[in-house]
């Protein structure tokens, strides 16, 4: 039987837990610190010798733990990128900007376990050498931002954060900088550029990757909330005991942010590749099913920039079998595990582990407008391509969903998916394509339905077939 | 400069420059509480933060023009932002941003913050509010309203009348 596995949201929602330190050490809080600082030094075969830090920053890589955000990269080959030699100070900045349309995941850790983000991120900056560090939230969490600023400094009075931390000889100091409402700085350089105070503009990589000319172009590790959670329980579990859980290559748990066209939406977190799609939206334990006379028509897997699955797709997976050989099998949609490799496979990605539903009373074309109107919203308007391009989807998406479309509109909307992907500084231009291109590939019939009746209609001289008030408005951008 | 800081706040922004190693680091913090004191950020505001951060006016202006969150005039007294994006779209955001548009007179096809002449309402239309399992999502002030409804559009109005 599919069910949650609850290792980040143990306590969460649990009756009586709260957010405040007392409580969290009740619950056996601040321990896995004790224990990272606690760890030996490790002896290697070849006679070399592991600092305990070093030792840290080994189990998190192979535990397998890949990042949260969106990515999905190794979190402990992310932390072995950063450049150690220079001399410069290392930063580590908690990605606490969640912002992918659809994502809520982190949102419950800030409100309700601000403590468990804490630790993870002190061992965190401990095992990397880290002095100071940010938890960079969301403009929109004001609550979040004075309760994380709270537990920040419950965490200080008991000597878990600020000078010499429980003794250790080690500093560590956590702030808390606001956002701003920009979409953009959940982009890693974009974010950087915003903690510098600078307008969130991503920067060009290379050279300026964050492990190397990061914050102040120092440095710099950025992790997701999630990410930063996981690396206490790889201390508390070990690495190998934490490996076990999930998949092989999508290791551990994720919690997943479940919306839409559900008769359960929520947050609910499981063992990586250990359910599928199809249960999360069906299953009692999850999504309990569509409403009432509703037929499943599209998914998004991974937030609103993950390409959208069709009902009724099959998809050719990699799986190794029995004999060690790897072969291709078929794999219909509602039976993909939900993993970032399966996704993958899908040709579209577990990103931040979203999931909207939308049954067969949608119309794909509304939904893809409305989406079209949030990256025209967001772009951050550095890159031409980007800038221009996601205004043209959005107003070329407008014009469809509002009764002046055109036959030649879907092709329109490829053309221009196709020239802003891949010309832009940050994968931006991507998140902004990847649903056009999907959606338009996967549901043509109905783009170009809907741009034909529009069509026949003005030929008749019925004018617009819908409502026009918004087109119309003075105000459109 | 007409702007007059109190001491207690300028203490506090005082205490946020010393968690940065580069001062201009707290610029957005400061149009923060700047915002949150005054109700918005003015031209003085953005001088002072200017001078206070050993920056030029136009690095803190260019902020105020690119961070939504922040407005150069003040809103009404009751802010109500409604979700816009997708999740919310689907249970229905868009008839209770037009349900407060409708009884408060304003143009609900703007896609600029819309304030009542009177002062006690602005009502914007947002981005994804990192709350979708809840959809319809409301904000009114710093409080999130879950599954709201139009009934819940109603209570908001008549308390903030
Ligand atoms: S879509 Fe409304 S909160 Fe995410």
């Amino acid at each position: 039987m599919p069910e949650q596995y609850k290792l980040i949201l143990k306590h969460i929602d649990q009756p009586g837990y709260t957010p405040d330190i007392e409580c969290y050490l009740r619950h056996g809080g601040y321990e896995a610190l004790r224990q990272a600082l606690a760890t030996p030094p490790r002896d290697l075969p070849d006679g070399k010798q592991l600092s305990p830090q070093e030792v840290v920053r080994e189990d998190v890589k192979a535990s397998g733990l890949r990042g949260r955000g969106g990515a999905g990269f190794s979190a402990g080959l992310k932390w072995s990128f950063v450049d150690r030699r220079s001399g410069k100070p290392i930063y580590l900045i908690c990605n606490a900007d969640e912002s992918e349309p659809g994502t809520f995941k982190d949102r419950q850790i800030i409100h309700k376990d601000p403590h468990q983000l804490i630790e993870g991120m002190v061992i965190s900056c401990w095992a990397n050498d880290v002095k100071l560090a940010y938890i960079y939230i969301r403009g929109e969490m004001p609550q979040g931002a004075r309760l994380l600023n709270q537990a920040l400094a419950e965490a200080r009075a008991k000597g878990f954060l600020g000078k010499n931390i429980l003794g250790s000889g080690r500093d560590v100091e956590i702030y808390v900088h606001r956002g701003a409402g920009a979409y953009i700085c959940g982009e890693e350089t974009g974010l950087i550029e915003s903690l510098e105070g600078k307008r969130a503009y991503p920067r060009i990589k290379p050279p300026y990757f964050p492990a190397i000319l990061g914050l102040y172009m120092c440095p710099t590790i950025v992790n997701n909330v999630e990410t930063l959670c996981h690396v206490k329980h790889i201390v508390t579990m070990g690495a190998g005991e934490y490996a076990k859980l999930g998949t092989p290559n999508n290791t551990g748990t994720r919690i997943v942010s479940l919306s839409g066209d559900v008769k359960r939406p929520g947050y609910y977190e499981i063992q990586v590749g250990r359910v599928t799609l199809g249960e999360l939206i069906y299953h009692e334990n999850f999504g309990q099913g569509l409403k009432a006379g509703r037929s499943l028509k599209a998914i998004i897997p991974g937030g609103s920039s993950s390409k959208v699955l069709k009902a009724g797709e099959v998809f050719k997976l990699n799986r190794k079998a029995a004999d060690g050989q790897m072969t291709k099998v078929d794999v219909p949609l509602l039976d993909l595990p939900y993993d970032f490799d399966s996704l993958q496979g899908a040709g579209t990605m577990s990103g931040s582990s979203a999931i909207i539903v939308m049954d067969d009373s949608r119309s794909m074309v509304d939904c893809l407008a409305n989406l079209s109107e949030f990256y025209a919203h967001e772009s951050c308007g550095q890159c031409t391509p980007c800038r221009e391009g996601a205004l043209w989807l959005a107003k070329g998406l407008h014009r469809l969903s509002h009764g002046e479309g055109r036959k030649a509109d879907a092709d329109y909307l490829q053309h221009i998916a196709q020239n802003i992907q891949g010309r832009t500084i940050c994968a931006f231009g991507e998140a902004a394509s990847w649903p056009v291109l999907s959606f338009v590939k996967k549901f043509r019939e109905e783009f170009e339905a809907r741009g034909a009746a529009d069509e026949a209609a003005r030929s008749k001289g019925a004018g617009p077939a819908r409502d026009l008030k918004i087109a119309a408005s003075p105000n459109q951008h | 400069m007409a702007l007059s800081i109190p001491a207690s706040l300028e203490s506090q922004l005082d205490e946020l420059v010393t968690h940065y190693p580069q001062k201009r680091s707290a610029s957005l913090m400061f149009l923060h509480a700047l915002q949150e004191h005054f109700g918005y950020v003015s031209n003085d505001a953005v001088e002072w933060t200017a001078a206070k951060l050993g920056l030029q006016p136009i690095n803190v202006y260019e902020l105020v023009t690119f961070y939504p969150m922040f407005r150069q005039e003040p809103l009404g007294k009751t802010h109500v932002k409604v979700c816009r994006t997708l999740s919310c779209a689907l249970a229905g955001s868009s008839e209770i941003r037009d349900h407060f548009c409708k009884k408060l007179g304003l143009n609900s096809h703007a896609h600029t913050p819309q304030t009542t002449p009177d002062g006690k309402f602005t009502v914007e239309f947002v981005e994804c509010l990192a709350d979708c399992g809840s959809a319809p999502v409301v904000m009114v002030g710093e409080s999130v309203l879950s599954k709201a409804s139009i009934a819940d559009a109603d209570r908001v109005l008549a308390a903030g009348r």
